[in-house]
């Protein structure tokens, strides 16, 4: 292991260096580190932090705005992972410095930011045209006083991603349709179906499902309660829905459905390429991802089926931060990036489900189909799935960590290190230290 | 002349009356106090940036970070702390959580420290010999060391992966199983120790092979001369030769292994390596820490484990210090 100690001094004492000088040039040259970007000459310059594909660069929508008003100028900083950056995120929010303009919020965190920090993020309740969204998706960041602290991107209305070769291989029908009876109406007959699946393949090592985790995601997200309740009550350990979840999701563990991997980690995305496996849970955003990683090899390999039933895993919101220098330009920026055309360009290029109820309706998002998927009408899978979603939708403030600690728990159980019940209880412990 | 001037305004001899009141004389004297400033001043002034910068990097946030460990505080409310005495420290002392890092730190530790060392020595022996090229070597045996340590994991994390990775694929065209490198603890800790050892194993051989250097060449001779073979020779010349040069390296990499965190984390990846396996199977003291601050929020147990962390440091170098002198006492 050798020197880190000297290294460290060494990297230390650079810093020094670096930072007096900093100091210095920074008292001559105005202050730098504040937040996000400014006005200069007439220009305006706004700066945003996301995360993930959240399609908002990736589909130009930001050069097109650009365009359109010449006067701004958009600096995007994109970070791989969400736990990652919202780290940062907490650190900046915490010194109050070096935050962006604009800020993606994942929905895991939203309980925990209008609980904690409502105060350092703009109102968008007074903003005229944002009335098109789904009225869960608004409340979820919602203040109880009324405040807005940001506006939707996109749902996560779920389907099951499978394999078409694969089922034909296995004796099962390939038809979207058929497949979607097959499990019609309860996530049991899912598992099931894996099981058949297991006994009837022919040809390799293939497993039916990527990972517990995401059939426990799928489920959990179909009730409008997980882990806490309405009064912000911890209830993971005595709500049914998670419990079911777990015992469903443990089945398939344990009678080696699973490829045992570990969703957006290293060997999920080979596992797509290589096809490991035959079924995924999707939410509509994982369809770029699974087409972009299986790349162009498995092409019309791929098919969406309507899931067993309704859910909605995921979805982020955008936000400006108070203290913003261009706050009201950021705001405009915000509706528009989420007004229901941009929201609908987004789906139709990548596939992430607008949030907005006009957008919903509109005969572009109805119609689409997707080519990588086999010709999958996405829109009226994905549309007719974001009308099953609770419509009520109670978040809690660590819901994103205690997923997490859900899905380890699971691994546990994948990984042969410990049988359910133990599993639950550790699961148990590690998230009362997590939010305790 | 120097010391006559010097010696003028140190006051030895009676101050001579200037020839002209305020003229050459001030302007001498002043120029002295100069001269003395810089004699007596200078060296202060050149290891001040040291003193300060430690002050402000490491002495503050040590106080700081003790100060916080008795409070209950959370990452997004810094503002908001409520004392609790000990009460962090009684927690983490009962958390089995922590003596699993404990001993995973130990263990990844040792099996990283020892074989490196060991490695390194044999490598510097052969180094030391006249060959071709020995620049080349030594120049190339840096080069891991000079790696950053995300990239050097990322590599081996692909390399040690399940499915695809190149071991496991190595291992299955000899017939064995493939291993699940990340799920099961002693490969995992063995895959976090090989990256370790590929980094550190080149930097510690230079610093063995310039110890070596240093070595008087007719002591060899003279071990030849009594027959002694090549193998004896580094057993009776080299490793006595370098005893000093090894202890500064095992204190190294006592250090170095306690704080172990950036493999394990990029290792596991995402919330895997926060937690350093969903089995907690390679958790360091550096990921515990890590867990608590940066996942879990939890301000005033993070700066625990740090304390715990330091505090373990100071222990394993008071036994060190013990033994040695009961080693010392009886020899």
């Amino acid at each position: 292991m050798g020197t880190l100690g000297s290294l460290r001094r060494k990297a230390v004492a650079t810093a020094a260096a670096v930072g007096a000088l900093a100091l210095v040039v920074g008292c001559s040259s105005g202050d730098d580190s504040a937040t996000g970007g400014g006005k200069k000459d007439g220009k305006v310059t706004i700066t945003m932090g996301m995360y993930g594909v959240m399609g908002i660069k990736e589909t130009g929508l930001l050069e097109q705005y650009e365009k359109e008003n010449p006067d701004v100028d958009i600096k995007a900083e994109i970070a791989g992972d969400e736990q990652t950056y919202y780290t940062a995120l907490q650190t900046r929010l915490a010194a109050g410095k070096g935050l962006k303009d604009i800020q993606g919020i994942e929905i895991g965190r939203a309980k925990e930011i209008t609980e904690t920090q409502a105060d350092k993020f703009a109102d968008f309740s007074d903003v005229p045209g944002t009335d098109h969204f789904l009225p869960w998706k608004e409340s979820q960041i919602s203040t109880e006083d009324g405040k807005v602290l940001g506006l939707g991107t996109d749902i996560g209305p779920m389907a099951v991603c499978y394999r078409k070769d694969y089922f034909e291989k296995a004796g099962l029908p390939t038809d979207r349709e058929e497949v979607a009876k097959l499990w019609a109406g309860d996530w049991k007959k899912y598992v099931e179906v894996g099981r058949d699946f297991k006994k009837g393949f022919k040809g390799g090592d293939v497993a039916y499902m990527d990972a517990a985790s995401g059939l426990f995601n799928a489920m959990v997200y179909g009730y409008p309660e997980q882990y806490y309740d309405d009064k912000g009550e911890l209830i993971y350990d005595s709500n049914p829905a998670v419990k079911e979840a777990w015992n469903l999701s443990a089945d398939a563990a344990e009678d080696g459905l699973t490829a045992k991997l570990r969703q957006f980690q290293p060997g999920w995305d080979p596992g797509l390429a290589n096809g490991t496996f035959a079924t995924a849970v999707c939410p509509a955003w994982m369809l770029s991802h699974i087409s972009e990683k299986a790349g162009d090899a498995n092409k019309g390999k791929w098919d969406v089926a309507k899931a067993p039933k309704g859910a909605n895993w995921g979805g982020s919101f955008l936000g400006v931060v108070e203290q913003s220098p261009v706050k009201e330009e950021a705001k405009k920026l915000v509706a528009w990036l989420t007004a229901p055309e941009q929201q609908a360009h987004i789906f139709k290029e990548i596939g992430n489900i607008p949030s907005s109820r006009t957008a919903l309706d509109s005969p572009e998002v109805k119609n689409a189909k997707s080519e990588y998927f086999s010709g999958a009408p996405i829109g009226q899978i994905f549309g007719a799935a974001a009308q099953e979603i609770p419509d009520k939708q109670v978040l809690g403030r660590k819901d994103g960590t205690i997923k997490d600690t859900f899905s380890q728990g699971l691994a546990l159980i994948e990984q042969g290190d410990a049988k359910r019940d133990e599993a639950w209880k550790t699961t148990g412990e590690r998230i009362e230290k997590a939010v305790g | 002349m120097a010391t006559s001037t010097t010696k003028a305004l140190a006051g030895d001899e009676p101050p001579r009356p200037s020839p002209r009141p305020g003229g050459e004389g001030t302007a001498r004297r002043r120029g002295a106090l100069w001269h003395r400033l810089d004699i007596k001043g200078a060296p202060y002034a050149f290891v001040a940036p040291f003193f300060i910068v430690f002050a402000a990097f490491s002495f503050y946030p040590l106080i700081y970070t003790s100060w916080i460990s008795l409070h209950d505080v959370e990452l997004a409310t810094l503002d908001v702390m409520e004392w609790v005495a000990f009460d962090n420290y009684v927690e983490l002392w009962g958390d089995s959580r922590f003596w699993n890092a404990v001993q995973n730190t130990i263990t990844i530790g040792v099996i990283s420290t020892v074989p490196q060392l060991m490695m390194a020595l044999g490598m510097a022996h052969l180094l030391n010999y006249r060959m071709r090229a020995s620049l080349f070597f030594r120049v190339a045996s840096l080069v891991p060391y000079a790696t950053s340590v995300a990239a050097a994991a990322l590599v081996f994390t692909m390399i040690f992966e399940r499915d695809f990775g190149m071991i496991n694929w190595a291992l299955g065209s000899v017939g064995i199983d493939p291993v699940d490198w990340e799920a099961d603890k002693w490969p995992a800790q063995v895959a976090i120790s090989t990256i370790v050892i590929w980094r550190w194993t080149g930097y510690n051989a230079l610093l063995y092979l310039a110890a070596m250097q240093a070595i008087p060449a007719d002591r060899y001779e003279a071990a030849s001369l009594d027959g002694a073979s090549r193998w004896k020779q580094f057993i009776h010349v080299t490793i006595p030769g370098i005893r000093s040069t090894i202890v500064f390296t095992i204190v190294l990499s006592t250090i170095g292994a306690t704080q172990l965190f950036g493999e394990p984390l990029i290792f596991g990846q995402g919330p895997n390596g926060v937690t350093g396996g969903a089995d907690n199977q390679y958790q360091t003291l550096g990921l515990l820490l890590y867990e608590e601050g940066w996942k879990n929020y939890q301000m005033g147990r993070s700066a625990t484990v740090a304390w715990a962390m330091f505090m373990l440091l100071v222990l394993v170098f008071v036994v060190q210090r013990v033994i040695k002198r009961l080693r010392s006492r009886t020899s």
